[in-house]
Parts: structure tokens; C-alpha cells; sequence
């Protein structure tokens, strides 16, 4: 009898309080800067082309094989206004199949890839699955309109992940070497 | 199957037989895709039948086709309500196969996470057992609220809310934000009041009282032969905790106890379970004090890990026992042989034994308290 009373108690103690819970699709909890939804592309404002020269790192370190990504010559080198040789030609990604684990975003050497921080990268319910195969054009999409205010995106700095700023410049002074050279490719 | 005759005064004499009763695989009251065949006489259990298999993904066997970056999140798919531990066996049986020493940050990060994980296991317990001891509601969403406050934090560290893929062989992915320590001074805040409103719905309950104590007595010779672990195996008052007995990452440097307790019947896993949340939150008070800044990543890592030949089998003290993974390496950048030994699957297997002899309703309290996630009994 005790216990009844004082579960009883404690039960009304919870009506002085404010609710913990949120009515979901009408109002929305903020996303942590963390929040992994599902990966899309970056966009590169500067040269107006994608971050992603297809290298396909992120297909070969993928667990599930969702990304295929291919490669072209870019022509935006030729005509001189990018340093990327290669550019992305194909991006498949398969949503259905993703599990969010976060190796395409920490193996990527170009940070072209992320994991959507926005409900958007959550809120995908479709009636067809064909709908969760997205090209790089669906993936460029939320970059290129400003929707993806701020990535997370935190560098490890070691050799492990695959990234790390001496990487980054490596390239870029690769880049540069060839361009010396005379831009073969 | 067995007849009984039952002999009632000014009746007729009817023969009874034993029934088969299947409970599951879709069934609330088994915490998952798991069936049941139950053999009743009346309302008295006489067989218990386990069906499992349901959910086998081969969670053993993928990881063969992944390198070991990849397994951590297979790892996380194994025990779904205690990611962090699991990955902690992984990770720790890589680091003493290649013979990385984590950085120390890493690893009082590691041990905070590990032990808040835990305390969300036993939350999620709670939850589902009020459910089966036929308390649905009020417990089920208290412990499922303060469940949500940790969940919200490891989302604030990881980005997700159940699959973490936080913890690397040689450290961690990423660093842990900077209001780190504020923000988890404020959930163990949180956790202590919420275990105190558990306390008073659950654990002093009189339905939880009456319906739970002295059932399906365990002794301590029954449990070790059975092979129970962790809350189970000490409700019966043998003194085994992985993190004292062999001491892995760095447990020994914290000050925490074992709670037993006395007569191996479920009321005392509740309890078990229930100070083993408070012991928890203890580690994690001191492993917050002691936390020291630092590099988040052992130095002299390689692009891609390569674990020199050898095998391993490595365990750790999980919410729900001994959660263990044995690995042949071969020198290459994926695990020959990977095995899991889940602590569901050995506590599950005393199932019959612990139910037999009881009544059909009191069985679903039995299963309630051992505290199975198929996905690990399945693998």
C-alpha cells in the first residue's frame, strides 16, 4: 500500500513539470552541429565545380558498397580556371543501402563529402525505393543552394583517417608542380 | 505430451492434456523476433521451447569482407543498446593485437561513454520490463526520458543517436566537444534524479514486489554451469565483474563496487542492475575529474591498419554480461576469423531452466529479466 502511494507521488510530481517531449512534425528539436543524417556533396563556390574529383576512396572504404563513383578529365583545367585534373562524372548514392557510419566522410582527402546536418538529411520517407538512389547532381544540390549552412567536419589529423592538412597541401603542390611543368592533363 | 487427470468432486472426470502455447516471434513480451514454444498444464509451465534465429544478419561473418575500421560499426550493430561497449571490446582486442596503446584522453573518454552506455542499457530495461511485470506506462516513459537525455548527448558527441562508429583502434574519430565535461556534469544531474523517480515507481513498487521476488530462484553453482554473466550471474551473489576481475582499459583506477545479490530471483537482477547504474555513474564522476586533455589519436598510425598475425579473444563486462570477440589476424587489413560471444545467447540459454515450473505469466518476467537483445543472440 506504501508503494502505491508514494508511485503515486511521484507520478504527480510530473504534472507540475514541463513536458519533455516535442509534437514532432510541427515543431522540430534543433540538430546537433554533429548530427549525422545521410552524406551529400560539397560544392566548390570558388570555381563553381564539385569538391569531389571522383577518386573513389569513399566507394573502396564504404561497408555496405553504396557509393560508385567515376572519373573525368576536368575541363574547367584546360581552360584554366580549376587546379583539379579530375573531376567527378558519375556519383551514385544508394540511401537505402547507407548505415551512416561516417568512413566515406573521414577517408575523403578533397573534404567533398559530408554527413547532412539538416532534417533534410533524415526526413527521406519515399514510396519508392529507386527514390534513395541519388546522382551527384541530387547530392550537389543542398551545398550548391546554401541549404548546408555548416558541416560538421572534424580533422583528424592523422595518417589513419586519410586526411590531414600536409595532405591537402601535398596536392595542392602537386598541382602547382604540374602547372609549372605545363598543366599535362 | 504428457495427460493428467483431474478429478473434481460431483463432476464427471475429464482428461486434460498439455497444451503448446507459441509466444512470438512478433510479440511485445519478447524484446524482439524471438518465439517461444511454451508446453502448459493449466496455467503451470512445463517445457519452454527457445526459437532463435530470426534476426541472424551473419554479423560474424561480413566482417571477414571488412577491414577493421569497418567491422567497429557491425560491432554497434551486434548489441544495439550498448554500442560503446561493444566497440570497446573490438577496439581494445585490435590495440593488444597490433600492440597500439591508445592516448590517455582517449581512453577516460572511452570508459565515460562505455559506463553512460551502460546506464542507457538498464534504463531501456527498466522500460521494458515495468512493461512485462504489467506496469505499462508511467516507468516505461520515465526511464525512457532519462534514456533520451544520454541519447541526445551522445548525439551531440557522435552524431548519432544508436549507431555511434566512435571508437578507432588507436583512439577515437573525432574529439569530443568543448562543453564536454559542462554538458556531462549536467546528464549524470540528470541520471541521479531520474533513477530516484525509478526508484519510487519500479523498484519499491508493490506489483514489481509481489510478482518478482522468489521467482526462478538461481544458485551460484546453477549460474556458472548455465554460464550466466553480468547482472544475472551477480544477483546471485558471486562477486564477478569483468572490470575487477580483469581489468582491461583502465578500470583499475577507478574506486567502484559490485553489487550482488542474495537469492539469485529476479527481484535481486532488478536491484543488481539498478545499483550497478548508481556504481556507473560513480566511474563516470571520477573519470571526468580525471581526465586529462591531449591528443585524441595514437601517434604513428597507419593509413590502413594492418594487424600483424596472431588471434585474440577479448572481452569486456557488458550491460548484459560478457561480451567477447575472438580474431585471427593474418597479417592483412581484415580479420580472418571474427567471432562473437554474446552475453544474451549464454543467458538465454538458461531460459528453460529458470521457467520450467513456473506459471505462463510469471515466464515473461523471466524472460523480461534477463535482458536479451536478439540482434546479439542472433548475431
Amino acid at each position: 500500500m506504501l508503494g502505491i502511494l508514494k508511485a503515486l507521488k511521484t507520478t504527480l510530481q510530473a504534472a507540475m513539470r514541463k513536458p519533455v517531449t516535442v509534437q514532432y512534425p510541427k515543431e522540430k528539436k534543433e540538430l546537433p552541429h554533429r548530427s549525422r543524417g545521410l552524406p551529400v556533396l560539397l560544392w566548390d563556390f570558388d570555381v563553381d565545380e564539385p569538391f569531389c574529383t571522383g577518386c573513389q576512396v569513399c566507394a573502396r572504404a564504404c561497408p555496405v558498397d553504396c557509393i560508385t563513383v567515376t572519373m573525368k578529365d576536368n575541363p574547367k583545367k584546360a581552360a584554366g580556371k580549376s587546379k583539379r585534373k579530375k573531376i567527378v562524372e558519375h556519383f551514385i548514392l544508394d540511401y537505402a543501402r547507407c548505415m551512416r557510419c561516417d568512413i566515406c566522410v573521414e577517408v575523403c582527402n578533397f573534404d567533398a563529402i559530408v554527413m547532412n546536418n539538416t532534417w533534410e538529411g533524415v526526413e527521406l520517407a519515399t514510396y519508392d525505393r529507386q527514390n534513395l538512389v541519388l546522382d551527384a547532381d541530387a547530392l550537389l544540390k543542398q551545398s550548391r543552394t546554401g541549404q548546408l549552412k555548416d558541416p560538421f567536419r572534424e580533422p583528424m589529423g592523422v595518417a589513419h583517417s586519410g586526411w590531414s592538412p600536409k595532405v591537402e597541401e601535398k596536392e595542392e603542390a602537386e598541382e602547382t608542380k604540374v602547372s609549372e611543368e605545363g598543366g599535362e592533363g | 505430451m504428457a495427460t493428467t487427470d483431474y478429478t473434481i468432486p460431483g463432476e464427471p472426470d475429464l482428461e486434460t492434456i498439455d497444451i503448446n502455447i507459441n509466444v512470438g516471434p512478433q510479440h511485445p513480451a519478447t524484446h524482439g523476433v524471438f518465439r517461444m514454444v511454451l508446453t502448459v498444464d493449466g496455467e503451470l509451465v512445463t517445457d519452454v521451447d527457445p526459437v532463435i534465429g530470426y534476426m541472424h544478419r551473419g554479423n560474424e561473418k561480413l566482417p571477414e569482407n571488412c577491414d577493421y575500421r569497418q567491422v567497429i560499426g557491425y560491432h554497434d550493430r551486434t548489441d544495439y543498446l550498448a554500442q560503446f561497449n561493444t566497440e570497446h571490446c573490438f577496439v581494445e582486442a585490435v590495440e593488444k593485437l597490433t600492440g597500439i596503446t591508445p592516448t590517455e584522453r582517449s581512453q577516460y573518454i572511452r570508459v565515460i561513454l562505455a559506463e553512460l552506455n551502460r546506464i542507457t542499457s538498464h534504463l531501456m530495461f527498466f522500460g521494458a520490463f515495468s512493461t512485462d511485470v504489467g506496469i505499462f506506462g508511467t516507468a516505461f516513459m520515465y526511464a525512457f526520458r532519462d534514456r533520451e537525455y544520454v541519447q541526445d548527448f551522445f548525439e551531440e558527441i557522435t552524431g548519432e543517436r544508436l549507431m555511434y562508429n566512435y571508437f578507432r583502434p588507436g583512439g577515437l574519430a573525432w574529439d569530443v566537444p568543448d562543453n564536454f565535461r559542462e554538458r556531462c556534469t549536467q546528464i549524470i544531474g540528470q541520471i541521479n534524479s531520474g533513477l530516484k523517480d525509478l526508484e519510487g515507481l519500479l523498484v519499491d513498487n508493490e506489483i514489481v514486489l509481489t510478482r518478482c521476488r522468489g521467482l526462478s530462484r538461481v544458485s551460484i553453482e546453477d549460474a556458472i554451469n548455465w554460464g550466466l554473466s553480468g547482472p544475472l550471474l551477480r544477483a546471485t551473489g558471486l562477486e564477478y565483474d569483468l572490470r575487477k576481475a580483469e581489468p582491461y582499459s583502465i578500470y583499475d583506477r577507478f574506486q567502484f563496487d559490485i553489487p550482488t545479490g542474495e537469492n539469485g530471483d529476479v527481484y535481486d537482477r532488478l536491484l543488481v542492475r539498478f545499483e550497478e547504474m548508481r556504481q556507473s555513474v560513480r566511474i563516470v564522476e571520477q573519470a571526468l575529474a580525471d581526465m586529462p586533455d591531449g591528443p585524441i589519436m595514437a601517434e604513428g598510425m597507419k593509413r590502413t591498419l594492418r594487424v600483424p598475425e596472431g588471434e585474440i579473444y577479448m572481452r569486456v563486462e557488458g550491460p548484459r554480461g560478457e561480451y567477447g570477440v575472438y580474431i585471427v589476424a593474418t597479417g592483412t587489413d581484415k580479420p580472418y576469423r571474427h567471432k562473437v560471444r554474446g552475453a544474451s545467447f549464454s543467458n538465454l540459454s538458461a531460459l528453460r531452466a529458470m521457467s520450467v515450473g513456473n506459471y505462463l505469466s510469471d515466464v515473461i518476467i523471466i524472460l523480461g529479466s534477463i535482458d536479451i537483445v536478439l540482434c546479439e543472440v542472433d548475431r
